[in-house]
Parts: structure tokens; sequence; C-alpha cells
């Protein structure tokens, strides 16, 4: 069991936050994607302002045990830049909508980042030699007279501090006429899938100038007004296992056989008391908010984010659930994170938030969940959070 | 060497090597295609502990660098002191191996494949064998996958033990976890399986192969398929019912389209790897079902080989096979709903008549002709006209010409240029099949239409059909059907059209011969040479320049310098320019145009253009077959011109576009080529 809910084997604990604390935040600033690596070694955010920030988790030691939940900044880098489309009048804003890693193949790390319309592929690599030695100039920089040179010198290799590189290796462009929402890695290591509202594109990862477009016409179905939006789906994710898929709508999680497509086999509700919101959420727009979704290494849970802060834990043994929050408050070292209640009925008990206080504009769309390792990361506006679990 | 003030012949090696860490990646790279003259100067000994401990960690730099790097590294046995030292080459090249570009990987590979050829057979156990160990259990597939592509070449030079170790990390590579590293064992299958004894290729190629034939991955299973060729080949007639196929039915059956691509790609070679006897028994059910298989794309790849695939089969049942399996499938795609699929059938099936002799052809064969030229698609209507040919042969086109010419009428008038442009290239071909009347009766009032098309790609290839037509008719012929038409268009009011009687007189006069162009075409060109349109009027000066040769001493002295000169101080400047050009190459001498090119151009240049086969001749033109290579960018990248060189390059490129036959764009590419030289 994976004791989402804390109890019988362990409690969700505070381990790291990062960014700035300030009130006022800055739009660039805001945490657009989460997403681990393959080993959980590494962890990627990407932001509004088109940056890429990695973070390598901190070696454990002897005299600090408690490290398993640390990251540490590794690399940081500029991904997108702000474009203007000449052609259609279009801004092309520098947001990151999603980061995936590749399988790691040599060692440097690899990985996709993505904003509306353009996909690019990095690699992450470090350097720890320099060359030296010119035949032209001193080591001060100082020109040679070129006619007195009597020998030849050829440059040797001398250690340095260690440096990390970002440098981008593919550019996958003009493929999406609507934004692009998601990527995904394909398990033959060579393929990987990018879609928009409207298309799916195959790519190969070596070619950058062509691709394979899926479309599929759209559902005539009449349906009411707000069941067509809060039915869409935000997100989708294969389980490790690959039998599964999750999907998020705005109010519910929902698990699917592959063996069985006509109705999933888990639903969770998220926020069910938001049902008579609606009205007033498509008015602040929050209605189309796009909630993520994610499993835990095992498959045995999932999470997914909510408003004020709060995020969700499901797990599909117990069917226990949690709700928890990200918090400056809740931010001291170890902190063990308490489950919050929203109340739904008149009378409102002690420790519970009403219906009517929950702040909408604090909203957990991003969370990642390390491959191996009870360790999470949640992206609120500017901050990450970073818990672990704590054994009782 | 070096006195006490310095060497000045070491300047330009020093600045090479400084260089190989410009920021400037193409002087990185101009460095690094210099690196045998670095090692040169060196000395082997200085390449050895220097040289080559800097390149082994250089792997940082950009693709196209370490690419060059991998090339250049192949071919440097003799700069590291010989065989005897070729070894010192392999710890750069094993850390190119494992980079993860796959080109620089690849060449990489290449350049290992080709030095483990240069190693003793003592070193290559000391050496390179351990270097492919070490690669095939790097901790990254990127390694592994390079290891692949170096066992065949070091196996057959090494003992017997070794020999073993290399099958047992050829064997761990194929169920290795990712499935690029499967991929390339399954790619290197077959070439593997060509250096093992037999024995072997019994007990462990065909466990390996068919288990990378049922991998989970259909990239990987697709590659197996390939291979299955080479083992075939490999193998005794009695094994191969038991050991390939098993392997290839499943294939053939393969629940991924990819899979079944890969087969229905594969299938001439298949069929000439498993021999007469198998294919009757296994393959022409397999090929039946492909032909119908769900997937367009197999169904397409399949038709394209429904020609090569009958004409293998075993001759005494050939016939029997055909009428009764291949044709009822044949006669199904005739009506698939993927054009694709109908325009693969119809590029090949003309092709079965010649096997099915006159009266099958005539009885099945020919109402497939007939409802394919009615197909909807025009590229499946194009495709049986283009192979024309085989049918001509065996029944005679006649018994398609009533059909055939609705059919050309249509596509002649088809929307679309490309297919206008499509027919009208097999027009020539067409009028040598159908005959002088056929032609003239129905085709000829075509040909002239193309001539006033809008789109400027047709009238051109239109001009040069005519042009073909006169090679194909001759003169006379000319005379009395398309001369008279193509002057009488000299009139119109349109100047596009005016334009077209020039350039159609450019492309018929050496064709028509001296009497047709000076009685004729001459006086018309003369007197468009007052036309109001300067565009008419500079290609009056292409033109006379142009049919210039075909013309008498007289005729030139007489009519055409006089009108030249007229146009030499003309009120437009491009006009003047062409009359200058013209009169510079008419009356000069009486041989015309480019003679001067061989003067001209870089002694360099005229070597690419003999290499390539383009005549610098003296009738001025390069001829429009060797268009295509002009376009051969790469090749005149690779020669070293001078700056004076280019200057003069540009200078016969202005007067190139004044020849005939030699369109606007490829002047262009010329023009690229000399930019890319600077």
């Amino acid at each position: 069991s994976t004791g989402v809910a804390g109890g019988n084997d362990f409690q969700w604990c505070f381990s790291q936050v990062k960014g700035a604390i300030d009130e006022d935040v800055a739009e660039a600033d805001i945490i657009s994607t989460v997403e681990f690596n393959y080993s959980g070694e590494l962890l990627a955010t990407g932001d509004k302002g088109g940056r890429v920030v990695i973070f390598q988790h901190e070696q454990e030691s002897k005299n600090r045990p408690h490290l398993r939940g640390e990251y540490n900044v590794y690399s940081t880098f500029q991904s997108h830049e702000p474009e203007f489309d000449y052609l259609k009048s279009l801004e092309i804003e520098e947001k990151i909508n999603k980061i995936r890693w590749l399988p790691q193949q040599n060692a440097a790390h690899f990985l996709l980042s993505t904003n509306d319309k353009t996909i690019k592929l990095w690699k992450i690599s470090e350097r720890d030699k320099r060359a030296e030695g010119y035949n032209l100039k001193d080591e001060d920089g100082r020109l040679r007279d070129p006619f007195r040179i009597t020998s030849l010198r050829v440059p040797v290799l001398m250690p340095m501090d260690l440096m990390v590189e970002a440098s981008p290796r593919r550019i996958f462009a003009n493929a999406h006429t609507y934004h692009i929402n998601s990527i995904s890695v394909n398990s033959d290591h060579e393929t990987y899938l990018s879609a928009d509202d409207l298309r799916i594109n195959l790519w190969h990862l070596e070619i950058t100038d062509r691709s394979f477009i899926f479309e599929e016409p759209e559902d005539p179905s009449s349906r009411s007004f707000f069941s067509e939006i809060i039915s869409s789906i935000s997100d989708v994710k294969f389980s490790h296992s690959g039998r599964y898929m999750m999907t998020r709508d705005y109010l519910s999680v929902k698990v699917w056989d592959l063996n069985m497509e006509n109705r999933p086999v888990e639903t969770y509700q998220v926020h069910e008391y938001l049902r008579s919101k609606l009205c007033s959420l498509y008015e602040n727009d929050c209605i189309f908010d796009k909630f993520e979704c994610c499993w835990n290494g095992s498959d045995s849970a999932i999470m997914t984010g909510s408003y004020n802060n709060f995020f969700r834990m499901f797990d599909r043994n117990t069917r226990r659930d949690i709700t928890l929050e990200a918090s400056r408050e809740s931010s001291k070292p170890r902190a063990t994170l308490k489950p919050r209640k929203v109340s739904t009925g008149g009378k409102r008990k002690k420790d519970e938030i009403s219906v009517d206080s929950l702040d909408f504009n604090k909203k957990i769309l991003h969370t990642a969940w390390h491959p191996k390792d009870n360790v999470i990361a949640v992206a609120a506006t500017n901050n990450l959070y970073i818990f672990q679990d704590k054994i009782n | 060497m070096a006195g006490a003030d310095g060497d000045d012949s070491l300047y330009p090696i020093a600045v090479l090597i400084d260089e190989l860490r410009n920021e400037d990646v193409q002087l990185r790279l101009n460095s690094i295609k210099k690196l045998s003259t670095i090692a040169l100067a060196l000395g082997v000994e200085r390449t050895r502990t220097e040289l080559l401990p800097f390149l082994t960690d250089t792997i940082y730099d950009e693709d196209e660098v370490l690419l060059a790097l991998a090339e250049q590294l192949g071919n440097f046995t003799m700069l590291v002191g010989g065989p005897e030292y070729v070894h010192c080459l392999l710890p750069p090249l094993e850390s190119l191996a494992t980079v993860e570009e796959t080109v620089v990987r690849d060449k990489a590979v290449e350049s290992l494949r080709k030095i483990s050829q240069e190693h003793s057979p003592v070193d290559l156990e000391v050496h390179f064998e351990p270097l492919v160990k070490r690669l095939a259990s790097g901790d990254w597939f990127t390694s592994r996958t390079s290891a692949c592509g170096l066992f065949s070449v070091c196996y057959p030079r090494v003992s017997s033990t070794v020999k073993a170790e290399i099958r047992q990390h050829f064997r761990t590579l194929c169920s290795d976890d990712t499935p690029m590293v499967r991929r390339a064992a399954a790619s290197k299958l077959g070439e593997f399986a060509k250096v093992l004894e037999l024995d072997y290729v019994k007990s462990d190629i065909i466990s390996l192969f068919t288990a990378l034939a049922s991998d989970e991955q259909d990239s990987v299973r697709l590659l197996a398929v390939e291979a299955c060729v080479s083992i075939a080949t490999l193998l005794p007639q009695e094994d191969l019912e038991t050991l390939v196929m098993p392997t290839l039915r499943q294939a053939a059956e393969d629940k991924s389209w990819r899979v079944r691509y890969m087969v229905a790609d594969k299938f001439s070679e298949l069929q000439k790897a498993v021999g007469p006897e198998i294919t009757k028994n296994d393959l022409v059910p397999a090929f039946q079902n492909l032909l119908k298989d769900c997937e367009a794309e197999v169904r397409a790849a399949a038709a394209n080989k429904v020609k090569e695939f009958c004409e293998n089969l075993p001759e005494d049942s050939r016939e029997q096979i055909i009428m009764t399996h291949i044709l009822p499938c044949v006669k199904e795609l005739v009506s698939d709903t993927n054009q694709h699929v109908k325009s693969a059938l119809a590029s090949v099936i003309m092709g079965l008549s010649t096997i099915l002799g006159k009266d099958n052809t005539i009885e099945h064969l020919l109402p497939l002709f007939l409802a394919q030229l009615k197909d909807e698609c025009p590229e499946v209507r194009l495709n049986i006209i283009s192979n024309l040919d085989c049918v001509n042969e065996v029944i005679g086109i006649r018994q398609l010409s009533q059909s055939l010419l609705p059919a050309i009428v249509e596509l002649a008038e088809d929307a679309k240029w490309r297919v206008r442009l499509a027919i009208i290239e097999y027009m020539p071909l067409l009028a040598g099949q159908l005959g002088v009347e056929f032609f003239d009766e129905k085709l000829n009032t075509l040909c002239m239409a193309w001539l006033i098309d809008h789109v400027y790609a047709i009238r051109e290839a239109a001009t040069c059909n005519l042009m073909k037509l006169v090679e194909k008719f001759g003169a006379e012929w000319a005379q009395n059907t398309i001369v008279p038409k193509v002057l009488g268009m000299a009139n119109d009011p349109n100047y596009l059209h005016r334009m077209t009687t020039l350039f159609c007189i450019n492309a018929l006069s050496e064709a028509c011969g001296q009497d047709i162009t000076t009685k004729q075409m001459l006086p018309v060109v003369l007197k468009m040479s007052n036309d109001q349109v300067a565009n008419v009027r500079f290609n009056v000066a292409k033109s006379l320049q142009k049919i210039g040769p075909v013309l008498d001493s007289n005729a030139l002295q007489t009519e055409v310098k006089p009108v030249l000169e007229k146009l030499a101080t003309d009120t437009d400047m491009d006009v003047k320019y062409f009359a200058q050009e013209a009169i510079s190459g008419t009356t000069g001498s009486s041989v015309l145009g480019f003679l001067t090119l061989s003067i001209c151009w870089p002694a360099c240049v005229q070597r690419v253009f003999r290499d390539k086969g383009l005549k610098l001749n003296n009738g001025g033109h390069m001829r429009m077959s060797a268009k295509h290579d002009l376009q051969r960018r790469g090749d005149f990248v690779q020669e070293n011109v001078s700056a004076a060189g280019v200057l003069r390059q540009a200078r016969m490129l202005q007067s190139l576009h004044a020849a005939p036959g030699f369109a606007v764009n490829d002047c262009l590419i010329l023009c690229c080529c000399t930019v890319k030289v600077t």
C-alpha cells in the first residue's frame, strides 16, 4: 500500500520549496509544467517566461540522511523566446507548455520542451575539461609575432570546474495550426507525439522537417452548455505498466483499462463541490483550467490538483483519498502535511474550509511523482514544492 | 628546419591548429578537414602522443565537426605511422562511436570498420576486439548500437575463443533492453550471418532471428524481414522450410502494417532467396494476402511488385499461377479505394502483357488497362500511358487507341499544370507509337494548344516537345504542319504568345535545317525586332544568337548583323545588352555561342563539367539532359575555385542566361553553387 491517506504507514511531509516568496508574482515566473526524468534523479520545470529549470537530486550522505526529497538547481536555460507570427498577426508566447524527458542514451540528458508552436530537443551535458595553449597568442591573449613561431603547440586538456551546458539539438516547428498542449515519447525511443486541440502529430526524433498528422472529426452529438466544457479532457497519462490510462476532466479523474474502452474502471471525484459553482467558474474563466494528473511509480496511487493550492491523492487499492495543501505556512523542514477538508453543507466543522472561501487564483495544475520513491513535486503559481514521505 | 628567426612555413599550420578551437564552427570545420596537413607537419609521433589525445576529448563539438573528424580518422593510418600504430586511432573513434548523433556514430563505425582491415591479426585481438567488447557492454545504448556494426569485420580474423565471445556479445545485444540496440542488432543480423560458419548460422543466428522477428517493437520486427533475405540465401534449400519459413509466414501476417509492408517491399528478394518450390507453395498465398491487405500502404507496396513477382515465378507453372491466383487480386486492385494503390498497380500492370502473351493480354488485361485509363485519378492514367511501350510490343497500340485518345485529351486539359506537364513529356513516345497519321489527326491540335497555355512551364515543355516531334517526323513534316502555326503566333496580340514563337524557333531551327530556318523563320524573327514590347525585342536578339549557327554567313552578315546593330542602340537596357552579347557571339566568327567558354571558365569548372558529361561544345549550349546533373550542387562545392574564377563564372552565367534550353532557374542553381564556393 502507498498510504496516500497517511495513517498506517506514512504521512507526507514538507521537504523543500523553490521560488520567491513575494506576494507580487511576476507572470514570467509562474510554473507551467513539472516533470521528473526516468530515474527521478532530475526534476525539470518550465515557466511562462520560457525558461526551463532543472533540479538535481542531492546525494544522500551519512551525516545528512534525510536528503531524499532534496533537489538543487542543476541547470537553468532559456528554452523559448516570445515570437510574432507576421502572417497571422499572432503573438506566440514563450510559455513552456510541456516538458518530456527522453530515456537516457549516453552521459548527457535529453528533454523535449514545447511552447504553443515549437518543440525543441535539448541536450544537457557536463563538461569538466578545457583545452589550453595557442600558437598565435600567449596565455594572456597577447598576439605573438607570426614570424617568430619556432615550434607547433597542440592544445592540452586541463581539468576545470564542472560546467553544465544546455544546447538545442533539434527544432520541430511549423507543424501545428493550433496550440500544442502535450507531447509524449514513444516506447520505441525514436518517435514521439505532439498534440494540439485538434490534431496529433507523429515525429521522428531525428527528422525535423516532416511529421505525420492524425485528425479525428468532432463528434456532432449535442450536449448541454457546461457539460461539454467540463467533460473535455485536460490530461491523459498511461500507467507505467502500460495497461491503464488515466484521464482528467474538470471535476474528476478516471482510470481506464485499455482492454475495455466503453467505460472507466475507476472514477474519482476531485472537487465535486464545485458543480454548483460552474456558472461563476465560467465567468472567471476558471472552467477552462487544464488540470493535469500523474501516477506514482507503482501505479497504485494517483495525484491531481485543485483550487486553493489543494492537491488530491487517491489510493487505488484502499480507495482512500486525501486533500493536502501546498502553502508557505507549513513550509517547515520535515513538517507533516495536515489533511484538509472542504465543507459542502451549511454547517462548517472545525478545520474545514467553506466552498465560498476557496481562493480560485491559487491553483495547482501541474504535479509530478518521482518514478521510484514517494517524492512529489507540486507547482503552485511561481513556487515548486517538494514533499516526501515520513515513515511513522 | 626552424631557424633562430622562426620558420614562416609553420605559420599556416599554427593557424590551422589554433582554429581547431575557433569560436566559428566553419573555421573549426575547415581545420578539421585539413587534419592530415596538421598531422603531416607534426610528424607521426606527435600526432600519436599529442594530437590524437586532444581529438579524443573534442566530442563536445558540433555534429558537423564531429562528422568530419570521424571521417578523417578513417584515412589516418599512414599519418600515425602505418598499420603498426593504427590502434592509436581507436580511442578517438571509440568516443565518437558513443555520441548521440546517429550520423556521427555511423561515420565513426564506418571508419572503425575501415581501419580494422589495417590491423594485424594480433593487433586485432589485442586492441580492436577489446574495443568492440567495451562498446558492446557500455552503459549507454549509443555505444552498444555502434558495437553491432563491428562484429562482422573482426569475426573472420580472430581465434576461435574470441569468436565464441563475439557470438555471445551479439546474442546479448539482440535481447538488449532498449529497442535502439535491438534495431541495430537486427539490421546487422544478415551481415553477421554471412561471416559465421554455417553450423553457427543454424544454431545461433536462427534463434536470434526468430526472437527478433517476434520482438514487441514493430520497428525491430520489420528489420528482421531484411535479415531474412540474407539468412535464407546462406542456408541449404532443405533447411529453409524448418528454419526460416515459420518466421517469414508470421511476418507476412504480422499485426503491424509496417512489418507487412516490409515483407511486401522485399518480396522479390525474398522470392529469389527461398527458391521456386517454396514460392509456389508459400509465397503465392502470402502475396495474395498482401494484395488484399486491409492497409493501403501494404497493398500499394505489394501492387508495385506484381510484375517482378510474376516474372520470377518458375516458368512451368507461371501462367497458371498468374491466371488463377494473381490476376483475380489484380482485378480487384484496379478498382481499389485508394489512389496510391491504383497508381502503383498502373505503373507495373502493363508489364504483365509480355509475360502472358497476346491472347491473354487481349482477353484479360486489356479491360483492366482500359478501366485504368478512365480512372478518376490522373496519376493512374499517366502511369498507364507512360508504360504503353510494353503493350505495344505484344498487341500493338491500336487496340488501345480508341480509349487512349479521350484519356490523353482529358489529361492534356487537366486543371493541374503538373499533370499537363507530365502528359506532354510522354507525347513524343506516344507519337512514335501511334504513327504520324494518327498524330496529325488527333494530337497535333493538343500540342499546339499547349503553346498558349497560361503556365510558362507548360509552354516551355510544349516548345521542347515540338523539337522532339520534328526529330521524329522530320523537317518536311514540320514545314507542313507546325511551322506555319508557330509563325502565325508572331502576330498574336498577346506578347507572351509572340515570345513563344521565338522560343519555338530557338528549339526547332536545328532540327528543321538551314533551308527552313533561313527562308521561313528568319524573316519572322527579324520582323519581330520592331515589336513594341522590350521583352520580345531582347528575345529576338537571343534568338538570332541561337539560330546563328544554322544560318549561312551571307544571311548573318546581310540580314542578322544590321538588325542586331539596331537593337544594340535600343532605348531599353536589356535589349541593348542582349544585342551586344549576340553581336560578340555571332559576328566574331562564324561559329556562335560559347566557344569562348573553354577560355573563360576556370580549369576546375571545366573539369567538373567534363566529369558530369556536360559539353562545352561549339554549338554553345548545355543540353537539357545535363540539367539534373547541375542540380547536384554538392559537386560544385567540392571544387576549389579562386575568387577570380568565381567572378569569371559569374560573367559566364550571364551569357548562359541567353542559351536556349537553359532556363533561368538553372542559372540560379549555378549561381548558388558559385556563392557557396566563395
